[in-house]
C-alpha cells in the first residue's frame, strides 16, 4: 500500500506517494535523490542517515517516509547560502572534522541540531549529542574542534 | 621591479581540496550512483562453514519475475587474490565453501526487494567437512586441508635467526618471556561496501564503479575474472569512505557485480549490508605471540625470540606478506643484534584477514612493549630510559638490511615525556590512575610494489592548456586520507603558485595514469616525488618559454610562480603569458613525473620474504597514554593521549594531526573494545552495537605532536603519518593500565569484564598473601 506524502523538504513543499514500509533514508536517496544523507549500518547503530526532523536530529533510517507528513525535513543538501558553506560546514571543513567524509553528513545535521537548541555548547554538550554518531577517520578530536568553531562563526555572524 | 614572490603553503595548515564536496553532500560515493533501470545485486552467501558443494539451485529464483540474472561458481572457473603467488580465491565458491558467509550465488534483479527475494529461492546441497575456527584447530595433525595447495593448513611458515640468539639471552641480565593474545578486529569503514557494473553489450566494454583503494588492482583482477582484454575495462573510484586498508584487494562484492551486469547486458548496482561488511572482513588477523627478550641491567636489549601465529581465515588473501611483515618489523625502530623469529600463517573455516592498517606490525610490536616495560620495571629502569638505550643510530642498515635514512624517534620520545610530564607524575598520581608509554614505526610504501612490471613506482601527469589552469591527473585513490591535497599542495609549491590555480584528478582508469594504489602509506613517498618531478618537469617547459619571450637565456629566469623574469631589474612576463608563448610550440603539454625508489631499500636476502619490511622511510611515533581504573567497575578511562610523530616534514599539518590521532584511536578501538566473535563460524558481532568502536564520549584529548626529521629522500622531507602512531596506542594502554592498578594485560581487547576479574584475582591473592603472614 501507498500513501500519499506532504512534507517541506529542504524548504520546499513536495508531494510524493511512498510505499507504508518505505524508511525515510530510501525516500530521500532512492525516490527523491538526496545522496548527501548516508546509510551506515543495517538500521539504528552509527547516526550516518541523521537529518533534522522539525529541527531535531533523528535517524531516518528508522523513521518511515510516511510518518513525516506535515513535518518539516532538512538533509545535509538544506546548508548554506548562495553556495556559500554554513558555519557547521565551514567548521568540518577548516578544521578537518571531515576525513572520508562518509560520516559527516549525519555529524554536520546532528550538529546543526545541537546549536539550533544550543548556540555555546560545552566539549561535554558536543560529545553528549553526537555521542550516536560514529566515525572512524577522526578519533573526534577535530569534529570537536570543527563544532566549537561553528559556534564561534555563528556568534559572530560571520557565516550563513 | 617586480614583488611577487613564489606562494608557498609546504608545512601550513590546509584543509582538504575535496573538503567542499564531503560537507555539502555533493560527493558522490558509489552507492549514490543511480542510473534508470539498474539494476540490484544480492548475493546469497553460505550457511555452512566447510562443506563440500553439491548442488547449488537456482531455477525458482530465475524464474522469479524481475530477476534479470543469476550467476553461481559455475559461471566463472577463474581465481583472484591480491598476491601474483596466492590467487586462490573463487568470487563465487565452486566445489567447496569455506566460511559461513562465503558467495554461493549471486542474483540481479529490477529492485532490491525482488532481488532479496529470489535469494531466498535458492538452495544449496553439500556434504558438510570438518570446520576450523582457531589457529590451533587448523594445524592439528589430522585436520582435513582447506585448499588441496596447502598442506596442514599452512599458508605459510615463516623462520630466521640473524645472530646467535641463545649467547645472546646467556649474556643478559634477565630474561623473560611471555604470551599475548590479539583478538581479530575489523576496519569498519563507515561506508559499506559497494559496487556499480556498467556492461556494454554492444561494444563489449565493462564499467565498474567500486568502493577501493586500488583501482588498479581491481581492474587486473576484473580483466582475469572476467576473461576480458584489459584494454575493454574501465574502473573508477568514486569517493570513498575509509578503507583502512580492506580495500586494498579487490573485494568479490566488484566482481560479482561485474560477473552480474556482463550476464544481465546492463547495470548492477551492488550495496551489501553492514553484516556483509564485515562478513568480506579483511581485518587484523587473530594473533598468538610468544615473545621472549633478554636484557642487560641497564636496559640493553641482548636478544629477541619471537614466534607468531596468525589465524588468516579460509583464503590466501595478503597472509604472506602479513606473518613477514610481523616478523621483519621487528627490526628498524632499535637496535636489535640477535633474533629469531618463527611465523605462521593459518587458513581456517572463518573470513579472510587481510591488510589493517598497521599491516602486520600492530600486535607484535604490542608484545614488544609490553614486555620492554614489564622487563624495565623488574630491572627498575624508567620505560622511557629503556627506550632511550636501545636507539638505533642512524643512517644505517639494520641487521636484517632495511635502510634507514632518518630517525626521529629519540626527538618523538622526548616530545611525550616533556609534554605528559612524565618524570614529574608518574608514580605520583592517584590511586587508579597510571601513565604508560610505547613506541611504534611504519614504512612509507613497500619499496618492491605487489605486482612487479619493471614500471616505475608511481607516475604523475600534469596538463597545462591555454586557459592556464594546471591540471593534476594521478591514480592514487583518495579515500580520506587527504592524498589529493598532497598532491595538488606538491605541485603548487614546486611551480609557486596558488594551490586554487591547480586542480586534480584521480580515479578513472580511462584518463589517469595507472596508480599502485592507497595502502602501506605509499601515496605521500611516491606518488609525492612523482608529482614533485612532473611539476619540476613543467616548471623546466615555462622557463623555457619565458626565457624565449624575454629573449633571455634560461638559466637567467626567475620563477615567482605568476611571474617569471630575467633579473630582479625585469619586470618580466605573467604566468599567463608564459603558458601562451609555451604552447606555441606544442600545444596543449602534458608532462609527466615519475618515482622509483632505490635497490638500497629492496631489504636484503638474508631470509626468504625479507624483501617485506623494506621502504624508503619509516616512520617513528611514541606515545603517553594516561588511565583512570575504576576498580569497582572494571572501566578503563583514557583521560589523555599524548602523542609524537617524525613525519619526515609535515607537508600539511591539518591532514598530519588527523592521520596520527586517527591512528591512536582506532588503536584505542583495538586495544579496549574491538574484537569479532564466532559460534561455530558464525560472525555473531557483525554490527556496531555488538563489534564496539569507540563514541565521541569514549575517546580521549589526543595532543599531538610532530616531528620532522627531514628524510633525504622524501618529498620536501616527508614520511608516512597515517599508520605509525597506531600500535603504540596498544601497549602505552596496558603499560599504564599496570602502572594504575598493578596488573598486566597481555591479551586484548582490555574489556571491563576481563579488568574486574583481574583486579579480584588480585584481590584473592593479596588476601591469601595477608592470611598467610597472618598465620606465619
Ligand atoms: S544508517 Fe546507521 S543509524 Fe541510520
Ligand atoms: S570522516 Fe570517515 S568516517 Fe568520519
Amino acid at each position: 500500500m501507498a500513501q500519499l506524502l506532504e512534507l517541506t523538504l529542504n524548504g520546499r513543499p513536495r508531494v510524493d506517494a511512498v510505499p507504508d514500509n518505505m524508511l525515510l533514508l530510501d525516500y530521500l536517496r532512492e525516490s527523491v535523490g538526496l545522496t548527501g544523507t548516508k546509510t551506515g549500518c543495517d538500521g539504528g547503530e552509527c547516526g550516518a542517515c541523521t537529518v533534522l526532523i522539525d529541527d531535531v536530529p533523528l535517524l531516518s533510517c528508522l523513521t518511515l517516509a510516511a510518518s513525516v507528513n506535515g513535518r518539516r525535513v532538512d538533509t545535509v543538501e538544506s546548508l548554506g547560502e548562495n553556495g556559500e558553506l554554513s558555519a557547521v560546514q565551514r567548521g568540518f571543513h577548516e578544521k578537518l572534522g571531515s576525513q572520508c567524509g562518509y560520516c559527516t553528513p549525519g555529524f554536520i545535521m546532528a550538529s546543526v541540531g545541537l546549536l539550533r537548541r544550543n548556540p555555546a555548547p560545552s566539549d561535554d554538550e558536543i560529545q553528549e549529542a553526537l555521542g550516536s554518531n560514529i566515525c572512524r577517520c577522526t578519533g573526534y578530536v577535530k569534529i570537536i574542534e570543527a563544532v566549537k568553531f561553528a559556534a564561534q562563526l555563528n556568534a559572530e555572524g560571520t557565516a550563513p | 621591479m617586480n614583488e611577487s614572490a613564489p606562494i608557498r603553503n609546504i608545512g601550513d595548515y590546509v584543509p582538504m581540496v575535496d573538503g567542499p564536496e564531503k560537507v555539502s553532500g555533493r560527493a558522490l560515493y558509489t552507492a549514490d550512483i543511480l542510473e534508470p533501470g539498474m539494476l540490484a545485486g544480492r548475493i546469497y552467501r553460505s550457511p555452512y562453514a566447510h562443506a563440500e558443494i553439491l548442488e547449488v539451485d537456482t531455477s525458482k529464483a530465475l524464474a522469479l519475475p524481475g530477476v534479470k540474472a543469476v550467476v553461481t561458481g559455475a559461471d566463472c572457473d577463474k581465481t583472484f587474490g591480491v598476491l601474483p603467488i596466492s590467487r586462490s580465491e573463487h568470487p563465487i565458491a565452486r566445489e567447496r565453501v569455506r566460511y559461513r558467509g562465503e558467495p554461493v550465488a549471486a542474483v540481479a534483479a529490477i529492485d532490491d526487494a525482488t532481488a532479496q527475494k529470489a535469494l531466498g529461492l535458492i538452495t544449496m546441497k553439500v556434504r558438510e567437512l570438518p570446520a576450523y575456527f582457531t589457529s590451533k584447530a587448523a594445524l592439528a595433525l589430522d585436520a582435513v586441508d582447506l585448499h588441496e595447495h596447502k598442506p596442514g593448513n599452512l599458508e605459510r611458515d615463516v623462520f630466521f635467526e640473524l645472530g646467535d640468539v641463545e649467547e645472546a639471552f646467556s649474556k643478559a641480565d634477565l630474561v623473560r618471556q611471555s604470551t599475548y593474545n590479539c583478538a581479530e578486529v575489523c576496519q569498519n569503514q563507515m561506508e559499506m561496501h559497494a559496487a556499480v557494473a556498467q556492461y556494454d553489450a554492444v561494444r563489449g566494454r565493462m564499467t565498474v564503479h567500486a568502493s577501493t583503494q586500488v583501482p588498479y588492482y581491481v581492474h587486473l583482477m576484473l580483466s582475469q575474472i572476467l576473461d576480458m582484454e584489459m584494454s575493454q575495462i574501465r574502473v573508477v573510484k568514486p569517493y570513498v569512505g575509509g578503507g583502512f586498508g580492506a580495500r586494498t584487494e579487490t573485494l568479490n562484492i566488484e566482481l560479482i557485480s561485474a560477473l552480474l551486469a556482463r550476464k544481465a547486458g546492463g547495470t548492477v548496482r551492488t550495496v551489501v549490508s553492514r553484516e556483509e561488511t564485515f562478513i568480506t572482513h579483511r581485518g587484523r588477523p587473530e594473533t598468538d605471540i610468544t615473545l621472549k627478550l633478554g636484557m642487560t641491567k641497564t636496559g640493553r636489549i641482548t636478544g629477541v625470540e619471537c614466534e607468531c601465529h596468525q589465524r588468516g581465515g579460509a583464503h590466501s588473501g595478503y597472509g604472506v606478506v602479513t606473518i613477514l611483515y610481523a616478523g621483519s618489523m621487528l627490526y628498524a625502530i632499535y637496535d636489535l643484534k640477535n633474533v629469531k623469529y618463527i611465523g605462521k600463517r593459518v587458513l581456517t573455516n572463518t573470513p579472510p584477514c587481510g591488510a589493517f592498517r598497521g599491516h602486520g606490525t600492530v600486535d607484535v610490536r604490542f608484545a614488544f612493549e609490553s614486555l620492554l616495560d614489564q622487563m624495565a620495571g623488574e630491572l627498575g629502569l624508567d620505560p622511557v630510559d629503556v627506550r632511550r638505550t636501545n636507539y638505533l643510530n642512524a643512517p644505517t642498515f639494520t641487521d636484517n638490511d632495511l635502510m634507514i635514512n632518518s630517525y626521529g624517534l629519540p626527538e618523538c620520545v622526548d616530545w611525550v615525556e616533556r609534554e605528559s610530564a612524565w618524570r614529574e607524575r608518574r608514580g605520583n598520581l592517584p590511586k587508579g590512575k597510571g601513565l604508560g608509554m610505547a613506541c611504534s614505526h611504519y614504512i612509507s610504501g613497500a619499496s618492491k610494489p605487489v605486482n612487479w612490471t619493471g614500471e616505475p613506482h608511481a607516475t604523475v601527469k600534469i596538463k597545462l592548456d591555454f586557459d592556464g589552469s594546471v591540471v593534476v591527473l594521478s591514480g592514487a585513490a583518495e579515500i580520506g586520507q587527504g592524498s589529493s591535497t598532497i598532491l595538488v599542495q606538491s605541485v603548487a609549491e614546486v611551480l609557486g603558485l596558488d594551490m586554487s590555480r591547480i586542480r586534480i584528478i584521480t580515479g578513472d582508469s580511462d584518463v589517469v595514469p595507472k596508480d599502485n594504489g592507497s595502502y602501506s602509506s605509499r601515496v605521500t613517498f611516491m606518488v609525492g616525488n612523482a608529482a614533485i618531478d612532473a611539476a619540476q618537469n613543467l616548471k623546466q617547459v615555462l622557463v623555457q618559454a619565458a626565457a624565449r619571450r624575454l629573449e633571455a637565456r634560461p638559466e637567467d629566469i626567475e620563477c615567482l610562480g605568476e611571474v617569471y623574469r630575467a633579473g630582479t631589474q625585469d619586470t618580466g612576463a605573467s604566468f599567463n603569458e608564459v603558458v601562451e608563448e609555451a604552447l606555441k610550440d606544442t600545444g596543449t603539454i602534458t608532462v609527466t613525473g615519475n618515482y622509483s625508489t632505490i635497490p638500497e631499500s629492496h631489504g636484503g636476502r638474508k631470509y626468504r620474504g625479507s624483501a617485506i619490511g623494506g621502504t624508503m622511510g619509516y616512520s617513528y611515533s611514541a606515545q603517553v597514554v594516561e588511565v583512570t581504573v575504576d576498580e569497582e567497575t572494571g572501566v578503563v578511562t583514557v583521560d589523555k593521549v599524548w602523542v609524537a610523530h617524525d613525519c619526515g616534514k609535515a607537508l600539511n599539518r591539518l591532514t598530519v594531526e588527523g592521520q596520527v590521532q586517527g591512528s591512536v584511536w582506532m588503536g584505542m578501538g583495538q586495544a579496549m573494545s574491538e574484537e569479532t566473535g564466532y559460534h561455530d563460524g558464525l560472525l555473531l558481532t557483525a554490527n556496531m552495537l555488538d563489534y564496539r568502536v569507540p563514541t565521541i564520549q569514549d575517546s580521549p584529548p589526543i595532543e599531538t605532536g610532530i616531528v620532522e626529521s627531514n628524510d633525504p629522500h622524501g618529498p620536501f622531507g616527508a614520511k608516512e603519518a597515517g599508520e605509525g602512531s597506531l600500535a603504540g596506542f596498544l601497549p602505552a594502554l596496558t603499560n599504564a593500565i599496570e602502572d594504575a592498578i598493578g596488573v598486566r594485560f597481555d591479551d586484548l581487547p582490555v574489556t571491563p569484564d576481563r579488568v574486574f576479574a583481574a583486579i579480584e584475582k588480585r584481590e584473592r591473592a593479596l588476601a591469601r598473601a595477608a592470611a598467610r603472614k597472618k598465620s606465619a
